[in-house]
């Protein structure tokens, strides 16, 4: 068994697969006070497997907002989201939340780990939710933890790791239970220029092991590691890589 | 990994949690004891008249048991009508009256009751023998001594002043064969029991055939109200009160002071749910950006419902085990400052612990603590993830 249950590495000259994000002309507002605010403005775009995409642009132009909808934590006003040939929009709240258990994993710009929990506890609790047993999940928490360089650091709690640390055992909790897409959310966001460069190897490792990665980034070097970038501005797609 | 998630959660601040519980313990403590006050003086006044399984008392008409002086005469013809009744297993007679020891050119006054000698209806005994003979007597430790008096001595005792003639109208020696624990009268006042022939030659001819209450014991299957109406029918010159009847009496007297307790109750009770709600309130609005997350990596929303629930039944949980115990040890606190009280039986308690009532309160502080970890919880868990993560992020 390998960490992420690893797929051939495609490149950029592979076969074009079929997507497993398909994005079609969503809109995406939401008030605030009295007024709508537009987030989205009819994107569309599509995420193949094993692909490796950034998405760059300025604060507020709708990035975190297009991440939602693809991680499935929210809906499109208009338009429609498949994920793996699902509509999440269609999804009931208790169908997205299995979905998100088994097929996204999430990393977000302040780790979010459970304080009280240790390392391993923490990378075990997305596979505790899925019923993994006690014993399989530990051993799977120990691999991913290994895979992630942190595997003497599994009984340490998050206030007792580096920003760094923190990180990679987010990156960790998120392919517990071996997702296709991991989502990041200015991963590097809180990390200092060394620690965030180690972000990226191991974003750049895990998708040459079959993952694909989406992240939203002002990091240039992080939007830089992704083999599509793709900008943003005023809740719309302005310039897209073909994939 | 649900229950490490609520404990971990509450040991992340350990001040307030244990304020929390503590504060759920003194709810459950006063929640404890107003139960206990409100059922028990109830029900400790059915164990005091009930102590020796008489359910009727017959007394001079018009009056409450050994409330007054008056007596009943005829009492002879009295047993034997009761008798008469199937219903009606066991009948003892009482007469109650002041009693003097003289000690040189002391009189040492003391309350005195002439008793059936076959029943222990008044007293149960502690050491030597019961009252089997004329001229003997049997008295609480009260009477040993304030007379100072041992068993086997012979007291000099008298009835009857009579101010006319200042003399006593009975007097007798009476020999110490027994200490017993009366039950109908305080601890601390001298009481003595001597066989009823003795107490009714020692009141004179206006005590012969006389008695001041008769006790009456009513088969189980029969009804002790309608035993009781018999009597007063049949022998109109009594007044008989049955144990239900007394009990309904005391119900309405303490009416007013069973609704304090229920109140006061009720008022532990929310201030317990209160205390609960706050906590897991305050608790859940600093994680909403953990919970959020949660909810993103795929944890069902009714789990965070049950880790959140889960700690309200923690505070809840161990709080009632603490109020559990301060409870007790401030009711027994309690119940000896109340119990104190001059003329008070030492059967009497304010305070009694009946285990079912007990679990019953605190299963309702618990059951509290689960309401009130329910809304938060519910509403937390409801959130918009997204919106949520948003809120956060800006923060």
């Amino acid at each position: 068994m390998t960490v992420t249950d690893t797929l051939p590495a495609p490149g950029p000259n592979a076969r074009k697969p079929e997507p497993i994000v398909r994005v079609r002309d969503a809109y995406r507002d939401y008030p605030m006070g009295k007024e709508t605010v537009h987030a989205l403005r009819g994107v569309s775009l599509e995420i193949a497997p094993c692909d490796n995409v950034a998405i760059v642009g300025p604060s507020g132009c709708g990035k975190s907002t297009l991440l939602n909808l693809m991680g499935v934590v929210d809906r499109p006003s208009r338009g429609q989201v498949l994920i793996e040939g699902r509509d999440a929009g269609a999804m009931r709240d208790r169908e997205a939340t299995e979905f998100r258990l088994r097929h996204i994993g999430f990393v977000f710009q302040r780790f979010y780990l459970m304080a009280m929990l240790t390392a391993r506890e923490n990378v075990e609790l997305p596979m505790a939710e899925a019923g993994v047993a006690s014993a399989e999940r530990a051993a799977r928490a120990r691999e991913l933890l290994d895979y992630v360089g942190l595997g003497a650091r599994e009984r340490h709690r998050p206030g007792e790791l580096s920003g760094g640390e923190q990180q990679r055992v987010a990156i960790a909790r998120a392919l517990a239970n071996r997702p296709a897409l991991l989502l990041a959310d200015e991963p590097t966001g809180e990390l200092d220029v060394r620690t965030g460069a180690e972000i990226i190897d191991l974003f750049r490792r895990l998708n040459r092991d079959g993952t694909a990665v989406v992240v939203v980034t002002h990091d240039a070097e992080l939007a830089a590691a992704a083999w599509r970038t793709i900008h943003m501005r005023d809740g719309q797609i302005v310039s897209q890589p073909a994939r | 990994m649900i229950r490490a998630l609520a404990a971990a959660s509450l040991r992340r601040h350990p001040a307030r949690t244990a304020l929390a519980i503590l504060g759920v313990a003194v709810a459950g403590a006063l929640l404890l004891d107003m139960v206990m006050l409100g059922s028990g003086m109830r029900e400790s006044f059915r164990r005091f008249l009930l102590v020796q399984n008489f359910q009727l008392r017959i007394a001079p008409k018009g009056t409450l048991p050994m409330d007054t002086e008056a007596t009943i005469d005829s009492a002879s013809a009295i047993l034997r009508t009761l008798h008469t009744n199937p219903d009606i297993v066991a009948v003892t007679p009482v007469l109650g009256a002041q009693i003097h020891v003289l000690q040189g050119a002391r009189a040492l006054t003391s309350f005195a009751v002439g008793i059936d000698q076959s029943t222990e209806a008044d007293y149960q005994l502690e050491t030597g023998a019961n009252v089997a003979l004329p001229d003997r007597i049997v008295a609480n430790a009260a009477f040993f001594k304030v007379m100072h008096v041992a068993i086997g001595d012979t007291v000099d005792a008298v009835t009857g002043f009579d101010p006319q003639l200042r003399t006593y109208v009975g007097r007798r020696k009476l020999v110490l064969v027994g200490q017993g624990r009366f039950f109908y009268t305080s601890a601390e006042q001298p009481v003595a029991a001597v066989p009823l022939a003795t107490m009714q030659a020692m009141g004179g001819p206006q005590r012969a055939d006389r008695v001041s209450l008769v006790l009456a014991r009513v088969r189980d299957s029969a009804n002790a109200d309608s035993a009781a109406a018999w009597v007063d029918r049949v022998i109109p010159r009594v007044t008989t009160i049955s144990t239900d009847a007394a009990l309904r009496q005391v119900d309405e007297r303490m009416g007013y002071f069973r609704q304090l307790a229920v109140i006061l109750a009720a008022v532990s009770l929310v201030v317990g749910f209160l205390l609960v709600t706050t906590l897991v309130t305050v608790s859940v609005n600093e994680r909403l950006g953990e919970i959020a997350v949660m909810r993103a990596i795929g944890v069902r929303r009714g789990r965070i419902v049950q880790q959140i629930v889960l700690e309200g039944v923690a505070l809840s949980l161990i709080g009632a085990a603490g109020g559990l115990a301060l409870g007790l040890v401030t009711a027994r606190y309690l119940n000896a400052i109340l119990s104190d009280f001059p003329g008070l039986p030492s059967t009497f308690h304010f305070f009694l612990f009946q285990p079912v009532a007990a679990v019953r309160s605190l299963g309702l502080l618990v059951l509290a603590g689960i309401l009130a970890g329910a809304y938060p919880a519910w509403r937390a868990a409801s959130l918009p993830i997204a919106g949520t993560l948003r809120r956060e992020a800006i923060a």
